[in-house]
């Protein structure tokens, strides 16, 4: 068997090195497959904070993954059109800075997701996963009912946002900007779960009243996880659509929360690297069974299956036969 | 002036009252010995001054607070430290941060907790669940300590343990006994441990107090009638 720590050097080289060699051979369909990957492994990690770390099983996570492409969409399609998105009482503009576009994704999914997750954690199991979709579905609702941004028919971005220094246009460097935010988030819940705060979630998860006992308020942890959770989902839904130039209600859709958690489920529920091996894996069966038949959810649903039944600890667990807490 | 005071307090398990009438006082640096047969409500009263139980009537006070409605964590917040019934440790977890999850400000830190305790010390990087059932139990004496407590409550903490850890146990709780004015409630069914840490005694006899005084005064009619099998 191998070591985790080796078979997460591994992913996250692969990663690495597929659109590199992609790159070197002139294939920019590899290096975008690539970035996808990326970039919904990043939602994954987000999920997981809450979903592997906390216990929470939020079946509405597609929720900020869309407040972060809505966010992208509505700024840079004003940036486009060349029209405010608001005059008064103060000017806001649009914009196709990528910066700026993620940090208004980050703030208002964490707001979302504080809000959320301020009503939803008062309640637990089936209710938290019935409420967090509640919440989701209600997004989509809104989404498809709000014409000035493409109602149903979303919204598409004609230009690339710019990074500085960057030619975003250009697959390899896009695949960078997502490689590298990838990175910055895994070193950022891979510090939180080791941190005083990622042991007391832990903790909650475990048994709630024995955290109480040693003054954890679990309300309180939960809440800044769900928080942080939102706020990288959200970070990942600008990149997302970013990456397609094109935003839709169906990034607010209970099938892309579902997505989300099957990238965890499938690498490995509380792993660090799961989202990316799972993230891996659905995209591959996409590419490959896609190809063979319109019909591959179905094969999916049977790895899927396969998975929960045989292989508790996802891709990362079964491959390295470490034991982990959700095991 | 009292630490922590119980006066007229009931407590049920849903229909099922537990506590009928419980009294008790625990002064600054005290140690005193909860004790009663099986089922008489000792740890529901414990449940009860933790928080993890809501009392229906009476009062529970500590550092001068009204602890009805306050939730459990608060009441550890506020110097509550307990030590429960069956080595409840964090599994998935080392026993540092085990230690680390409740570390709060104060005096008692690693350092000192591993000082006192040895083993947890020697055992830092483990797995806490890899732990023997002793060191399991030392592993949540000091993880109450982490918290920095005013009052530290130990429920059955020797219950089912080999003779030597036990005895590890006790001369642990003693030097805390010795070394801090460190207030301690504790639970145990053995008189002669009891006997050389605790200054006073409350028997509880089917969820009321029936007897509290100094653990000097505990007579041989009184064990025989209130705690004999």
């Amino acid at each position: 068997m191998i070591a985790e720590r080796w078979l997460n050097a591994a992913l996250y080289l692969a990663l690495l090195a597929v659109p590199l060699a992609a790159w070197a051979l002139d294939e920019p369909f590899v290096i975008t497959l690539a970035t996808k990957i990326a970039i919904l492994a990043i939602a994954g990690v987000g999920l997981n904070l809450a979903l592997g770390l906390g216990g929470l099983v939020s079946l509405g996570h597609a929720a900020f993954f869309g407040i972060g492409g809505y966010a992208m969409g509505i700024l840079a399609s004003h940036a486009q059109s060349y029209t405010p998105l608001m005059q008064s009482p103060f000017l806001i503009e649009g914009t196709k800075s990528m910066p700026v576009i993620w940090l208004v994704a980050i703030v208002v999914s964490a707001a979302a997701a504080l809000v959320i997750g301020a009503l939803s954690l008062r309640t637990t199991g089936v209710y938290f996963i019935m409420v967090t979709l509640a919440f989701g579905q209600m997004l989509f609702f809104f989404a498809i009912s709000w014409p000035a941004y493409g109602g149903e028919d979303g919204l598409s971005i004609y230009v690339r946002n710019g990074f500085p220094g960057l030619n975003t246009l250009d697959p390899i460097q896009f695949f960078a900007i997502a490689f590298v935010i990838l990175s910055l988030v895994l070193i950022l819940v891979s510090r939180l779960s080791r941190s005083a705060f990622g042991l007391a979630l832990d903790g909650a998860r475990q048994n709630v009243a024995r955290a109480e006992t040693v003054g954890i308020n679990p309300f309180r942890v939960r809440l800044v996880a769900f928080t942080i959770s939102g706020a990288i989902t959200g970070l990942a839904g600008a990149l997302f659509a970013d990456l397609n130039r094109f935003v839709s209600p169906s990034m607010f859709s209970w099938q892309t929360s579902g997505e989300i958690m099957i990238f965890v489920i499938l690498g490995g529920v509380a792993r660090l690297y799961g989202p990316l091996a799972g993230a891996m894996l659905f995209i591959l069966l996409e590419h490959f069974l896609g190809g063979i038949s319109e019909f591959w959810h179905i094969y999916l649903g049977l790895v899927l299956l396969g998975v929960v039944l045989f292989a508790r600890g996802g891709l990362i667990g079964t491959l390295s036969r470490a034991a982990a807490p959700h095991d | 002036m009292s630490l922590l005071s119980l006066s007229g307090v009931t407590a049920s398990y849903g229909p099922t009252q537990v506590l009928f009438g419980v009294d008790l006082t625990l002064r600054e640096g005290e140690v005193l010995a909860l004790m009663g047969r099986n089922g008489m409500g000792k740890t529901t009263t414990v449940r009860v001054i933790t928080r993890l139980l809501a009392h229906r009537d009476g009062e529970v006070r500590f550092a001068g607070a009204d602890l009805a409605g306050k939730p459990p964590y608060r009441a550890a917040q506020m110097g509550l430290g307990l030590v429960p019934e069956g080595r409840r440790c964090f599994r998935g977890l080392t026993v540092g941060e085990n230690l680390l999850v409740a570390a709060r400000p104060g005096e008692w830190d690693m350092a000192r907790v591993t000082a006192l305790l040895p083993r947890l010390g020697e055992r830092f990087g483990q797995d806490a669940a890899s732990l023997s059932g002793g060191e399991q139990q030392m592993l949540a004496i000091g993880r109450a300590l982490m918290t920095n407590p005013r009052l530290l409550i130990l429920d059955e903490a020797t219950e089912g343990l080999a003779p030597v850890l036990r005895q590890e146990i006790w001369t642990a709780i003693a030097g805390l006994r010795q070394e801090t004015r460190l207030a301690i409630l504790v639970i145990d069914k053995t008189l002669d441990e009891l006997r050389r840490i605790a200054d006073n005694a409350v028997i509880l006899e089917r969820g009321r107090t029936v007897w509290s005084g100094a653990f000097s005064g505990l007579t041989p009619e009184l064990t025989d009638r209130y705690l004999g099998v």
